[in-house]
């Protein structure tokens, strides 16, 4: 065994302390009918060939394109001083901090993360962390029927589309009803939640509405008018959920401002990286007056004995280990290491430079769209948006593929993404960050460009 | 008025000082945003703290010095084997083409780990006796609640809509009765019998036609094998119900016991305490899910898929209709399946073996050493952990559980799981795991029948621990009644940026 | 010490009579079990409470206990300074700890209920 700790003689030393023969002895209560064959897994591999092993298995995988793909998770630069923190092992190799004397260190970097991503969210209370964006957007979900005790989620077809899928998997097991808002087909508004279809879904008096789920950016990377959205469902006594990007909050309004009841999202560009969808970080923040219905762990501000400042797990009657069946989720293991990078990273990128990453996103978008349209491919959509969007093209899918060939990674075609959209048919969604360069931006455009002639040009043979 | 004891650290926003930090990223060119209106803009910036380099290294090391951790210590933390986590597995999870694969990658650009995932489901497969498994839940309770929903879709597709309940053993997990709930099952809740396994009568009395789902934790919370288990799984299929299998203490069992084999329908893994990937601080972790052939079709998408040309790919958003659906974004906790991957591979089938055959042995020789002076409620022999109580204790010295628990950190371990599972007065739950030497499993023996001996000659000692931790024990009540859950201070003022 | 001039059921709720109204707490016994009392959850006024079924919950730091109305009536009036002052049940369980006050439905149904002495005897008995 890799890791054994022990020496020639100890197994002999316990067995004659325990007063039996053979390990074997020690699993006799498992029934003779009932226990298992050899096991047909592989030998052991020693480290030296184990590393060679993954060191191929990464090198299979194509990391080295021309990246324009977001649609959820996000290329960043994390500064070099995230990973080093992160790879101490009082951090890592500690577990929930169930003993809060010796647990300092993970209760109050919990402590500071709540506190920080309050400031993004300008709502007041955090959850110390759900699985991903979209566990926290299901999450969310459910604390507006609970809050309300209503039974029926409104989501915007412009949130993700694994969020929706996550939750209705949540909702229906809980016997909720989560139907969906269109997106508007057509005009200026195209591509962001149709408000007047969302009047329209919350005027049944039969069918209360317990919360509203839109996300901005949306899941096309348009900007939503949130304040609208608020606005109808706190009119007809739903609360409101905004799903959230992170890094964006540096320089849009927070949902607190416009009147969100809950922020729920996705907090991988936070210093997390990309490692095929996870462990990432869902964020949960909501109104002090929802407190007693946010899911998850909470750490709160305390005093020891002695008056010394510390902090604890608190409100601990609400989770599973103490209310069981009556519990609001069963949530235990949460993701506090990936909440742990994304305070070290806010910390160390500070309030200046998280803005100057969105704006630097933005920045290069718009320099990649400008491209683009060059190149022949515009955009699809007229509305506003910060560093994503949608363009067309004729055969999105031929294309996408004939560009990994050219070193490209086209972001995604809009029909993969959202299949059942017809207004997004021929498009590619496309995302900018702060690491996206101009020579790769010039290496999209003229591979497109090259690609869309030779289009014409079988387009014309044909 | 509190004050900042000697070894703790100020928080973030009192290092702060307008001006500090920056440099990491280059300014964006002036108006990057005048494109986007006002009135999607926010008004002010918020105030995150500001802070050198040099000022978050030197927090982050020092509060982390006041943390527990595997690496610093024995944590005999009974339900969530805190065993050695390989620092190859570290590594290897940050292999830039494993840390950098974007999870909406074309399949063709991820064959290596898809490759690596599909191998690792065959192997979890092959350890549980299950036909196929599901790598996407995100924790144990995550797969909980997947493998109930799926037990939930194969009663619906056989039109069996009356099943609404589902049984769980008093000392099980309190995941097992929430999940229950999330699912929208009832709960109906089955004593122990006095030798710590289910009682097989009520069990059997609870069982019928309402019956969705048995929930048993295998070895049980209280670290016994349930040597009924086959006339359990007997009945719980001839009334038509189906069975779930916690895999919190599959550490116990490796190439032992195949649960699907023996005849359980669903188990879910915990890969971060069975397959050593790390706890994190509270996670993250894994829930693989393991299925028997008959709810294959109610597996939650997407699946990796092999094609007939070898190619991985994963399966399409409404491949396959029967599915659960998803369970969240993207395919799963990648990184960590990555670090299980390695150490199941690094063990082999006879590695694994002897992990629990280790785990099971270092368990027993705890509770032998400790029945001296501590309450071992059942004599059989453990599994990978057991239940120390001090009942005794505190009705000859008023020392309770919680008061040897802290004296423990004093004398430098983590204590055990207390006060779990509820059916033992004044318990505690102890799991050393395979990878802790003599040395330390003695020396742990040495300090608890030490403060046995305490308990007795000098109480007060033992109920006012620690004594030597960062804090003594904190107020709790106030925490919860007056929740203070985020930085208040005055408002950091954001100085313009330096340029 | 149980007050003698209350009713009391098994689950260690306290109900004092009074004219066609009533007063329905937790007893010192429920409060010392549960520890420093942290939160609790009662019915806003108008709602109903139904014999033997649960009406409310009280949390402390590491245990909750549903709340069972000793017997069926309208709520008159819930506690709101329970909400800012949860530790008042720890405290002062039979005065400023007091729950809910319900308009009786029925007053046959104290008869069911335990009195002080039989009460005293169930807690003896642990």
């Amino acid at each position: 065994m890799p890791y054994g700790p022990h020496a020639a003689d100890d197994r002999a030393r316990m067995l004659e302390t325990i007063g039996v023969g053979s390990i074997d002895e020690l699993f006799e209560d498992i029934p003779a009918a009932l226990r298992a064959g050899p096991l047909r897994l592989d030998d052991p591999e020693p480290e030296l060939e184990l590393s060679a092993r993954l060191i191929r298995l990464a090198a299979r995988n194509r990391v080295d394109l021309a990246s324009f793909l977001g649609a959820g998770a996000y290329r960043h630069w994390t500064p070099a001083v995230v990973d080093q923190m992160l790879l101490r092992g009082e951090w890592y190799t500690a577990y929930t901090p169930y003993q809060p004397e010796v647990s300092q260190g993970t209760l109050q970097s919990i402590y500071e993360y709540q506190s920080m991503l309050a400031e993004l969210t300008g709502l007041d209370v955090v959850s110390a962390s759900h699985y991903d964006g979209g566990a926290a957007t299901a999450e969310a979900a459910l604390m507006t029927c609970r809050a309300t005790r209503r039974e029926r989620i409104l989501v915007s077809r412009g949130v993700h589309p694994h969020y929706r899928g996550t939750l209705e998997t949540y909702a229906d097991g809980a016997g909720l009803i989560a139907d969906e808002i269109p997106l508007v087909a057509d005009g200026p508004q195209a591509g962001t939640t149709d408000l007047e279809a969302l009047a329209r879904l919350l005027a049944d008096p039969a069918r209360p509405v317990a919360g509203v789920v839109a996300a901005q950016p949306n899941v096309l990377g348009l900007l939503e008018d949130m304040p609208e959205v608020g606005r109808l469902a706190h009119a007809a006594g739903a609360l409101f959920v905004s799903v959230i990007e992170p890094v964006s909050l540096a320089v849009l309004a927070p949902p607190g401002e416009y009147g969100a009841d809950i922020a729920a999202g996705e907090g991988q560009p936070l210093g997390i990286p990309l490692q095929y969808g996870g462990p990432y970080l869902g964020i949960v923040s909501c109104t002090e007056a929802l407190v007693r219905q946010i899911p998850g762990r909470l750490v709160g501000q305390t005093t020891d004995l002695d008056g010394r400042r510390a902090f604890v797990m608190t409100m601990r009657a609400r989770e599973q280990d103490i209310r069981r069946e009556k519990a609001a989720s069963n949530i235990c293991t949460n993701q506090a290491l990936l909440a742990l990078a994304a305070s070290v990273y806010l910390a160390a990128i500070g309030p200046h430079g998280l803005r100057d990453v969105a704006a630097a996103g933005a920045a290069r978008a718009a320099e990649l769209e400008a491209a683009l349209a060059a190149a022949g491919a515009r955009r699809l959509h007229d509305g506003a948006y910060l560093n994503e969007f949608v363009v067309r093209v004729p055969d999105a899918r031929g294309i996408h593929a004939r560009l990994l060939e050219r070193g490209v990674l086209a972001g995604i075609p809009t029909a993969d993404l959202i299949p059942d959209e017809p207004a997004l048919a021929g498009g590619l969604l496309v995302c900018a960050t702060e690491v996206t360069t101009t020579a790769e931006i010039e290496l999209f455009a003229t591979a497109l460009q090259a690609e869309l002639a030779d289009a014409l040009v079988a387009g014309g043979a044909r | 008025m509190s004050v900042v004891g000697e070894r703790l650290q100020p928080t973030l926003f009192e290092l702060s000082r307008p001006g500090r930090g920056g440099g990491k990223i280059p300014h964006p060119p002036a108006g990057a945003l005048d494109r986007i209106p006002p009135g999607a803009l926010r008004a002010n910036s918020p105030a995150l703290p500001e802070l050198s380099e040099p000022d978050v290294v030197r927090h982050y090391v020092n509060l982390s010095t006041l943390n527990y951790s595997v690496d610093s210590g024995f944590y005999p933390l009974g339900s969530c084997t805190m065993k050695f986590n390989p620092k190859l597995n570290e590594w290897a999870a940050r292999l830039p083409g494993f840390a950098g694969l974007h999870p909406m990658a074309p399949d063709a650009l991820a064959q290596g780990t898809l490759e690596l995932l599909f191998e690792l489901e065959t192997m979890l497969a092959e350890v549980s006796g299950m036909e196929a498994v599901t790598l996407q839940p995100a924790a144990g309770a995550h797969g909980e609640l997947a493998g109930i929903l799926m037990i939930r879709a194969y009663h619906r597709s056989r039109g069996d809509l009356g099943r609404t309940d589902v049984l769980v053993p008093d000392s099980s997990h309190g995941t097992n009765p929430a999940t229950a709930s999330m699912a929208g099952f009832r709960t109906r809740t089955i004593p122990s019998a006095p030798d710590g396994g289910v009682d097989l009568d009520a069990f059997k009395a609870a069982l019928g036609a309402k019956t969705a789902a048995i929930m048993i934790t295998n070895p049980s919370t209280l670290g016994l094998f349930e040597r009924q288990i086959g006339e359990l799984l007997e009945a719980t299929h001839a009334a038509g119900a189906l069975a779930y299998m916690d895999g919190a203490n599959l550490n116990a069992i490796l190439g032992r016991f195949r649960p699907g084999e023996a005849g359980f329908d669903v188990m879910h893994f915990n890969t971060h305490k069975t397959f050593s990937t790390p706890h994190g601080g509270g996670g993250p972790g894994a829930g693989p899910v393991g299925v028997r052939a008959n709810l294959v079709p109610f597996l939650p998408s997407p699946r990796v898929l092999r094609d007939g040309d070898g190619a991985y790919r994963l399966e399409r958003a409404g491949e396959r209709p029967t599915s659960i659906g998803r369970m969240r974004s993207f395919f799963g906790s990648t990184g960590v399946l990555v670090r299980a991957y390695a150490y199941i591979r690094a063990h082999g089938a006879s590695g694994l073996r002897e992990v629990s055959d280790d785990a099971v042995l270092a368990a027993n020789y705890l509770k032998a050493r400790l029945s001296s002076a501590y309450l071992v409620p059942f004599e059989r022999a453990c599994k990978h952990e057991f239940v120390a109580s001090a009942a005794d204790i505190k009705h000859r010295t008023g020392v309770r559980t919680l008061d040897i628990a802290k004296r423990l950190i004093d004398k430098g371990y983590h204590p055990p799981t207390i006060y779990f599972p509820l059916t033992v007065e004044e318990g505690m739950l102890i799991e050393p795991t395979e990878t802790e030497s003599l040395e330390t499993l003695d020396g742990f023996v040495d300090a608890l029948l030490e403060i046995a001996r305490e308990a007795e000659t000098e109480p007060d000692t033992v109920t006012s621990a620690p004594h030597t931790a960062p804090v003594r024990r904190l107020d709790e009540a106030t925490a919860a009644r007056q929740p203070n859950l985020r930085w208040r201070g005055a408002p950091c003022v954001l100085a313009p940026c330096p340029d | 010490m149980v007050p003698g001039d209350l009713h009391y059921t098994k689950e260690h709720e306290w109900i004092r009579v009074e004219g066609d109204e009533a007063v329905i707490g937790i007893t010192q016994y429920a409060a010392d079990q549960l520890g420093d009392i942290v939160f609790v959850e009662l019915p806003d006024a108008g709602g109903a409470l139904e014999q033997a079924a649960t009406f409310g919950v009280v949390e402390s730091v590491k245990a909750v206990s549903d709340l069972f109305a000793p017997v069926s009536g309208e709520v008159t009036a819930a506690n709101d300074g329970l909400g800012s002052k949860p530790e008042v049940v720890n405290t002062d369980p039979y005065g400023e700890g007091w729950m809910v006050r319900v308009r009786l439905a029925d007053a046959a149904q104290l008869d069911a209920l335990l009195d002080a002495a039989a009460y005293e005897q169930l807690i003896a008995e642990g």
